[in-house]
Parts: structure tokens; C-alpha cells; sequence
């Protein structure tokens, strides 16, 4: 347990370090001057050799490389290059919205997915399993934003049931607050709800088949007990990693996501960045994205040592 | 493990059985119509008493297993009847077939490692049955779940208690099912292929810790196998099956001594014998592969691979009878019997 | 020499006989068989959509704007330019196949060889995992925009992006096949013989790991059908007034209570092409499973 952690932890660190690099050699692959492109409006040979010296352009790559870590460690990613916000608390803002809304969505896709994909399972040969089936392929198809739209069109505007954009935030008033992310939430959710039930589908018929469930049911067990405590319990490994590996597509979506409901998020954040050519702000958003998936995977890895007690003796996941 | 000691335990025809077979009949629905598995089988299990079921891979040895406590998936089609201590099973609600399992009727499993579940402690899974059948309390099933470890020969019980399948070694594992399986004190424990995924030192000890528990809790054992050597080693009595049927069923002296059928003959003379064919004789294969059933209806299913088949084997099935009328505990189903040899008639009869 | 060819041979007819069964199963699969045409049809309605498409996708007509489907010359309606909807959507959906094409084989190009080297040579897997660690780090729409910010928004580049991120589920399960591969006897029967490593790799475990291979582009397709229709509506992918799903959902987001077809449409078609090709790609998998029917 503890070679296999030591193991994950240096292999994230080392992730860390290169997707550092990336990020930082990636800005300096901007087209033309850094500095040209930091400066925005204002490019006068003093302001552009002001910026220079700013972010320590006139010096070697390396030591530039070492301040720049230096910084963003310290939550330093500059200044927008629109606004003069510092970034820094651009994001404050922004990131509750996003993590509120990803954890919204991921409760509902688990919820979602693992009971259909379980039905889907138990049920083999239903209508309820061809339901389940097609549900989650339609999921896996769909185009989520579109999705958004429709939502929107016929839910929103039509029926007044639900906010079109706008955000309250949590602590200012939680019911109006759900009020708003409900929506964008279950759509966000919708493919990962759909990954995860097929996920969950197939390793409950691995489980159902297997040895141990037969045993269970040789003891005796309710039908209830057999799935619950032997079968899906073992199913549900495999689900914990489908959400750390599925991370990367939850914030894509959400980036649209958030662009199309309004919301005041990292996404929308980052697309409106895109379009001003605040390259600070764009930066710092794919650092930190990358940092966020990273550290979030090696948690996963670390949960599912907990739940697999093979992995927790032998260190090896099995 | 001598004749003598054999002689010494009850048999059938003594005592009431606790386990009737009777004609039992298992079918299978798939794509390409109906596959009969198991055709008419009866054997009966006496207090106390270890049976052995042998028979080649896929002649529904395991099937029958399976069948007994209605553990077949819903594709199987069961008929006949299976009588605990009079009590009908066959066809009988899961509800009340779910009281039977674990607690009067419990089940050993081929592989140790697959048939307990790696993400839950043994503990844990021995204590299960106590509280769904017994209604303990969690401590008490975990006391008792030590106590039972330990009955089966597990050394440091009160700390194995407390480790996941993957820790244990083979045999351990091994001990650990039949420890569950006898947690609530079963009248019938079927133990399908116990020992065959184990070494053969292993598998000595788990025969000795069946053969205690017959003897210190009375368990009746279905022991199902296509070893001969587990069958000589713990069974009292022995059915033979192939192709779904029962074609011989003996006192296992007898069935090693004179075996009648001629499918029996040849599983013996494939099974090395110490003494016998130790240097000298060469160990006889059967030619072919146990045919599928519902082909044969109205025919000996071993005719195919029968050094002694005639026009009458591939046209009648021959009915399980007593061979010699004297001896009528030893049946086959075989229309040109082996001839005992002379001695062991006359000591049978005598 | 001789030696060496025994397996090459054992191993041909046993593909040429799994390829009949893999196909006989697909054609008794009604929805293998559905989804197949869908596909076909689109296929050949986007090679072709420069001389089927009704109008030209880029005129405009602007008596005739917010025309509702059904409307004599419009089958599907115009946009709000008087755009005939129908023609952008066909060169639309050529555009999200081309696209799609092109990541899935950017994908491919980089990804089996590195899965190969990954599973055959125990020294660069760590290596090769750094690398799809690294990969995964990057979300999709992340890597696009910073490709974008970079080195603008195109066509291109949207491919470009989505066949980055999907490298690292090729390099994934390239990689385990080889495993598999490696550890079998024809393989070793070929390393034992002296032949070399990039031999073995050509002729042995690459011929046997395309169904695999197979199975995870077409997996891959609809991702990128709907990573690109997510860029263009964006607008870090193909730029208006070229045609692209993705843009149209764009353009008619800001008119939808009026026009509702216009955004509706082109999603259907997304759906459908992505759908098709799901449906299509379980059923391959099924039919490539060796332990046949069993979902």
C-alpha cells in the first residue's frame, strides 16, 4: 500500500512538473513577442519593455521557467490583460460556480448511471434493460450543448420553470441557487451518466456471473443482499475510476455548458479569455486545469485503495 | 481409511434418508432448442453419510448439484423431485428455498479464490450466513465465525478472521468456504470438485476436515468429483454418471472391487491403481467424448465408446437394476455387464 | 526461417474464417445492419454534397429569411440570412465527417505505434505512461483552446485537438493488446526463432491487435463528431460562413424562439451520425468478442 502511494505520488508530481513545462513553453509558442501579445492595446516600445521586464522576458528560459512556477505557486498568475483584475481573484469567483456545478452533475450522473446500469444488469432480457441501453446510447450521442439549447427553448422560455442563465450564489440564497444549476447539471451530467451505466452494466454481469455471487446465493442471501453487498460493491471500483478518468470531459463540458446558461464559471471564464486574447487568464486557466485533473486522480487512486483491499496489500492494482 | 471403518457407518437401507433424488431431470433452454443436462438421476443420502458422485467433465455431476437447492439459472427446467428429510424442494417458492440454503442444505465450490468475494473480509463472509439464517447480532456471528475458523483447522483463527480472500493461501481458502458452509450446522453439505484446485497435500487435509465433520456434526456430504482417488479416499457410497445419468451407483469396496459397468470399468482402468499398474500395465484411455444427450434418447449414451456395444445398446436404454439380484445395492444401467470375477461373486453372495 | 512461418500460416486462416464469422454475426444484427446504412448513406451524401446540396451553402436570399421547413424550394427551411438550411446542413455534416476522420486518424498515427512500443518494450512503458498521463492532464476543450489561442481557430486545428485527446485511449488499449499478444505462443515461437523486435511487432502482434484497433476508432468517431460540433459552436473551429453543424447551432442559439427548426436540425443530424456510429461500434465489438453473445 504505502510503495504503490509513494509510487502514484511521484508519478503525479512528475505529471505536474512536465504539464508545467507544457503551459510554459506553450505561451512563449505564442505567434510573434510575448510581449506583443501580453501587452494588448497599449504597445509602445516602453510599455512592451516594461511587460518584458515584468515577466522577467529579458532573461534565460530556465530562470524564467523557475520564477514562473515561483509565482503560480503562490496563486501569482498576473493580471487579466482586459481588465487589470488580478487573476488570482478572477478565479475565486469564478471556481466555486464550476465546482458546484461539476459535483451537482457527478451526484446526479452517479446516481443516474449506476441505478440504470444495475437495472440494466439485473433485469437482462426486460424492456427495462433495452430502455436503459438505448437511454445511455443516446446519452453517449447526444451534443450536450444542443441538449442545453432545446432545454432552454422549451423549458426555460416556454414554461418559466426553470432560470434561462443567470447565478445566485450558494450562500446567498441556496433554493434560488439550485434553482439556477439544476438544469446545467443534469445536462452536464448526461454523458457521464450515460459512460458511467454502461460501465456499471457491464461489471455487474462480470459480478453476476462470477463465483462469489454464486456462493452468496448458496448461503441463502436475498436476491437484494446478493447485489447490493457482493456484486455491485465490487462494481463500484470500477465506477470510482471512470469518474477521475472521465474528469477531463466533465470540464470540457462544463466550459460549454456554462457558456450557454450564463453562468458567472471557470468556463465561461475561460472562452471569453480565448476570444480577448488574455493570454494571463488562458494560461493560468490551463495550468490549473491540469493541476486540478492531476491531483484529483491521484485522490481517486487513493479511494480506490480504499475500497479494493487488494490493491491496499499488494500494492498493484489488480 | 480401511473397509472396516466403512462398514461402521449407517447406510440407506438402515436409516431413513435425509436427502431423496428422485428421477430428477434438468433441461436447459437456449438458442437452438431445448439441451437436456441430467436424465432421471435418484441417489438418496443417509444421516451421516458421504456419497460420492463421479463422472467425466460435462456428464452433469455439477448440475445435479446445483439443482438440489434450485441454484440453477432461470434457463434450467427442473423436474422430478428432491425430498429434504421428506420436505419437497423441486419447484418449491425461492422464499423458502432461500431458508434451506446456507442452513440446511450448504454448498463448497470448485475455486476457492473466485467463490469468495476478495473485497469483503472471511469474517465477514462467514458471519453473513449466521445473521441471515441464525438473525445474530454482528459480534456474536464474528465470535462464531472464529470458532468455526478454527474448527476447520485454520491456526490463529482470531486474526485470519479479519483478512480478505487474497491474504489466504489456496487450502486456507478452501476451509474458509467450508467453514461457511457449515456455520449453521447443515444436514446436507454438497461439496462440488472441493479439492480439485488444490495441491495434492492440500487436498488430503480437506478431506480429513470433511471427514470430521461428518463424524463430530453427523453432516450427510454429497462429494462430487471426477477423481477417483477423492472417491476411494472419503466416500462411503458412489454414483457414477455419464451423459446426464446415473449409469452405476455401489458401496465404494464394491464399485473398486467389481465394477459392472462397462463405462465404470474403464473410468477404473484410466485411474491409476498403486500395486496394479505401478510399471506394468499401461493406463487405458476411453476413446471419444461424453456425447451430448438429448441426441440419445432411446439408447445406451455410452454405446458410442463401448468396447461391448451391440445393436440392442444403440436401441434400448437399459434400466439401472441390481446387476446380481443378491446384491441389491449395487445397480447399473448396462445391458452386457462385466463379468465379476469368480471370487467376488461368491464372497457377495456368501 | 521455416520455423518462423509456421505461425504466420496457422494464424491466416484463422483470421479469414474469424473475419466470416465476425461478419456473418454483424448481418444478423438488426441494428448492426441499420446502423450501417445510416452510415452509408451519410457517407455518401457528404462525398457528395457539393453537387446534391440544393444551393450553394454560402447565398443568401434575404426576401426570403426564417423560412419554415416545408416551404416550396426550402424542404428543410432557410436561416436567418435565407440560407436553405437543408444545403448547409449536408455540407455541414461533410465538414463534421471530415473532421472526425481526421482526429481519429491523427489519433491512430500516434497513438498505435507508441501503445506497440508501450506493451512490446517493458523500458519505454513508463515512459510512454508519463506521456498519456501528461495527455489526459489536458481536457479536450482545454488543448483546443490553447491550441487556438496559439495558432487560431481552423478546421484543422479543431482536428487536430480532439485527435490529441483521444491518443491516449488508443495508446491504452493498443498497449493491453500487445500485452496479450506478447504473452502467446505464436509470438514467443516467433522471439525464440531470432526474429527481430520491429518484425515481430510488423507481422505478428499489429496484424492481431486491428480489430481492437478497429473497434476503438469506431468509438472514437462520434467523440470526435461531437468534440468538433462543440468547438465550432464555439467558434474555435471551422469558421463561419463556412457550413459546420457546430456554427449553425451557433448562429441559430441567438434566434431560436423564432426560428426553433434551425436549431433543432442540424442537433438531430449530430445525434444521428453520432448514434449510428455507437450503435455500430457495439455491435462490432460484440461481434468481435470471442466469447460471442454474451451482452
Amino acid at each position: 500500500m504505502a510503495r504503490y502511494l509513494i509510487t502514484r505520488a511521484w508519478q503525479s508530481a512528475l505529471t505536474l512538473l512536465l504539464s508545467t513545462i507544457v503551459v510554459f513553453l506553450g505561451v512563449r509558442a505564442l505567434p510573434g513577442d510575448p510581449a506583443l501579445a501580453l501587452a494588448g492595446e497599449d504597445r509602445s516600445p516602453e510599455a512592451l519593455e516594461a511587460i518584458r521586464h515584468h515577466y522577467g522576458l529579458d532573461q534565460p528560459l530556465p530562470l524564467q521557467f523557475v520564477r514562473y512556477v515561483g509565482r503560480a505557486a503562490q496563486g501569482d498568475f498576473g493580471e487579466s490583460i482586459r481588465t487589470g483584475i488580478p487573476v488570482s481573484s478572477m478565479l475565486t469567483t469564478a471556481l466555486p460556480v464550476t465546482v458546484e456545478l461539476a459535483i451537482l452533475a457527478i451526484l446526479l450522473a452517479a446516481a443516474l448511471g449506476v441505478g440504470a446500469g444495475v437495472l440494466a444488469a439485473v433485469r437482462r432480457g426486460h424492456p427495462a434493460e433495452w430502455l436503459a441501453n438505448g437511454l445511455a446510447l443516446v446519452g453517449l450521442s447526444v451534443p450536450h450543448f444542443w441538449l442545453a439549447l432545446l432545454a432552454i427553448l422549451y423549458l426555460s422560455v416556454a414554461t418559466g420553470l426553470f432560470p434561462a442563465s443567470g447565478f445566485v450564489p450558494l450562500l446567498d440564497n441556496p433554493v434560488d441557487n439550485l434553482h439556477h444549476l439544476i438544469l446545467p447539471a443534469v445536462i452536464l451530467g448526461t454523458g457521464l451518466a450515460a459512460i458511467i451505466m454502461r460501465q456499471t452494466r457491464s461489471a455487474m454481469l462480470d459480478s453476476l456471473s462470477s463465483d462469489y455471487v454464486r456462493t452468496a446465493k448458496a448461503k441463502g442471501l436475498r436476491p437484494r443482499a446478493v447485489i447490493t453487498h457482493h456484486a455491485l460493491r465490487n462494481s463500484l471500483i470500477v465506477v470510482v475510476t471512470i469518474v477521475g478518468l472521465q474528469l477531463g470531459g466533465l470540464i470540457s463540458g462544463a466550459v460549454v455548458t456554462e457558456q450557454i446558461f450564463g453562468l458567472p464559471g471557470f468556463g465561461k471564464m475561460t472562452i471569453d479569455a480565448v476570444f480577448q486574447r488574455d493570454y494571463p487568464v488562458i494560461q493560468a486557466v490551463v495550468l490549473l486545469t491540469a493541476t486540478a485533473y492531476i491531483v484529483i486522480n491521484f485522490l481517486v487512486d487513493l479511494l480506490y485503495s480504499v475500497i479494493d483491499p487488494r490493491i491496499r496489500v499488494t500494492g498493484d492494482p489488480a | 481409511m480401511t473397509t472396516a471403518e466403512r462398514t461402521g457407518t449407517p447406510s440407506s437401507a438402515v436409516e431413513a434418508p435425509v436427502l431423496e433424488v428422485r428421477d430428477l431431470s434438468v433441461a436447459f433452454r437456449t438458442e437452438g432448442g431445448t439441451v437436456s443436462a441430467v436424465d432421471r438421476v435418484s441417489l438418496d443420502l443417509a444421516p451421516g453419510e458421504i456419497v460420492g458422485m463421479v463422472g467425466e467433465s460435462g456428464c452433469g455431476k455439477s448440475v445435479t448439484a446445483m439443482s438440489i437447492a434450485g441454484l440453477l439459472p432461470g434457463s434450467a427446467r427442473v423436474t422430478g423431485s428432491v425430498r429434504l428429510q421428506g420436505t419437497e424442494l423441486v419447484g418449491t417458492r425461492e422464499s423458502v428455498l432461500r431458508r434451506v440454503r446456507g442452513k440446511e442444505i450448504a454448498y463448497i465450490f470448485q475455486e476457492p479464490m473466485t467463490s469468495l468475494n476478495p473485497v469483503l473480509t472471511v469474517g465477514r463472509q462467514i458471519g453473513e450466513v449466521l445473521q441471515v439464517h441464525e438473525r445474530m447480532s454482528g459480534r456474536a456471528a464474528r465470535a462464531r465465525a472464529v470458532e468455526l475458523l478454527s474448527l476447520v483447522g485454520i491456526p490463529s483463527a482470531a486474526t485470519r478472521v479479519d483478512n480478505y480472500p487474497h491474504q489466504l493461501s489456496g487450502g486456507m481458502r478452501q476451509r474458509v468456504m467450508i467453514a461457511m458452509a457449515v456455520a449453521c450446522g447443515p444436514k446436507v453439505l454438497v461439496a462440488d470438485e472441493p479439492t480439485t484446485a488444490l495441491d495434492v497435500t492440500v487436498q488430503a487435509g480437506i478431506l480429513q476436515v470433511l471427514r470430521d465433520l461428518r463424524d463430530r456434526l453427523g453432516t450427510s456430504i454429497l462429494i462430487i468429483t471426477h477423481d477417483l482417488g477423492v472417491i476411494a479416499d472419503v466416500a462411503d457410497r458412489v454414483v457414477v454418471m455419464y451423459a446426464g445419468r446415473v449409469v452405476e451407483r455401489a458401496p465404494v469396496t464394491d464399485l473398486f472391487a467389481f465394477p459392472y459397468h462397462q463405462y465404470t470399468a474403464g473410468l477404473l482402468s484410466a485411474s491409476p491403481t498403486p500395486g496394479v499398474h505401478a510399471g506394468t500395465q499401461r493406463l487405458q484411455e476411453i476413446p471419444g467424448l461424453v456425447p451430448v444427450l438429448s441426441t440419445q434418447p432411446d439408447a445406451c449414451t455410452f454405446a458410442d465408446r463401448c468396447p461391448a456395444a451391440d445393436a440392442r445398446c444403440r436401441e434400448a436404454a437399459p434400466p439401472l437394476e441390481a446387476v446380481r439380484p443378491a446384491i441389491n445395492d449395487h445397480v447399473a444401467a448396462c445391458w452386457h455387464p462385466c463379468p465379476a470375477p469368480r471370487t467376488h461373486v461368491e464372497e457377495a453372495t456368501a | 526461417m521455416t520455423v518462423l512461418t509456421v505461425p504466420t500460416v496457422d494464424a491466416a486462416p484463422a483470421g479469414l474464417s474469424r473475419r466470416t464469422r465476425v461478419l456473418r454475426r454483424l448481418r444478423r444484427n438488426p441494428l448492426a445492419v441499420v446502423s450501417f446504412v445510416v452510415l452509408a448513406l451519410a457517407a455518401i451524401i457528404a462525398v457528395l454534397s457539393p453537387w446534391l446540396a440544393p444551393y450553394a451553402v454560402e447565398q443568401t436570399d434575404f426576401g426570403h429569411t426564417f423560412a419554415a421547413p416545408g416551404t416550396p424550394g426550402h424542404v428543410l427551411g432557410t436561416d436567418d440570412l435565407g440560407r436553405d438550411v437543408l444545403s448547409r446542413i449536408m455540407l455541414g455534416a461533410r465538414a463534421s465527417l471530415q473532421v472526425a476522420i481526421l482526429a481519429v486518424a491523427t489519433s491512430l498515427v500516434i497513438g498505435v505505434p507508441l501503445g506497440l512500443a508501450a506493451g512490446y518494450f517493458r523500458a519505454w512503458d513508463a515512459v510512454i505512461s508519463r506521456f498519456t498521463d501528461l495527455l489526459l492532464a489536458f481536457p479536450f476543450l482545454i488543448m483546443a483552446v490553447g491550441l487556438a489561442a496559439i495558432r487560431g481557430a481552423s478546421l484543422t486545428n479543431a482536428a487536430v485537438a480532439v485527435g490529441i485527446a483521444q491518443i491516449p485511449g488508443v495508446i491504452r488499449v493498443v498497449r493491453s493488446d500487445t500485452l496479450r499478444l506478447k504473452s502467446l505462443d505464436f509470438v514467443a515461437a516467433a522471439v525464440v526463432d531470432g526474429a527481430s523486435d520491429l518484425w515481430v511487432l510488423a507481422r505478428h502482434i499489429l496484424p492481431n491487435a486491428t480489430s481492437v484497433i478497429l473497434v476503438q476508432a469506431t468509438v472514437a468517431i462520434p467523440v470526435a463528431i461531437l468534440g468538433e460540433a462543440v468547438l465550432s459552436f464555439l467558434g474555435l473551429g471551422i469558421q463561419p460562413p463556412a457550413p459546420s453543424l457546430g456554427t449553425m447551432l451557433a448562429t441559430a442559439q441567438q434566434f431560436a424562439a423564432r426560428a426553433p427548426w434551425a436549431a433543432v436540425l442540424p442537433g438531430v443530424v449530430i445525434m444521428g451520425l453520432a448514434l449510428a456510429f455507437n450503435v455500430f461500434g457495439d455491435a462490432l465489438r460484440d461481434a468481435l468478442d470471442p466469447k460471442g453473445d454474451r451482452r
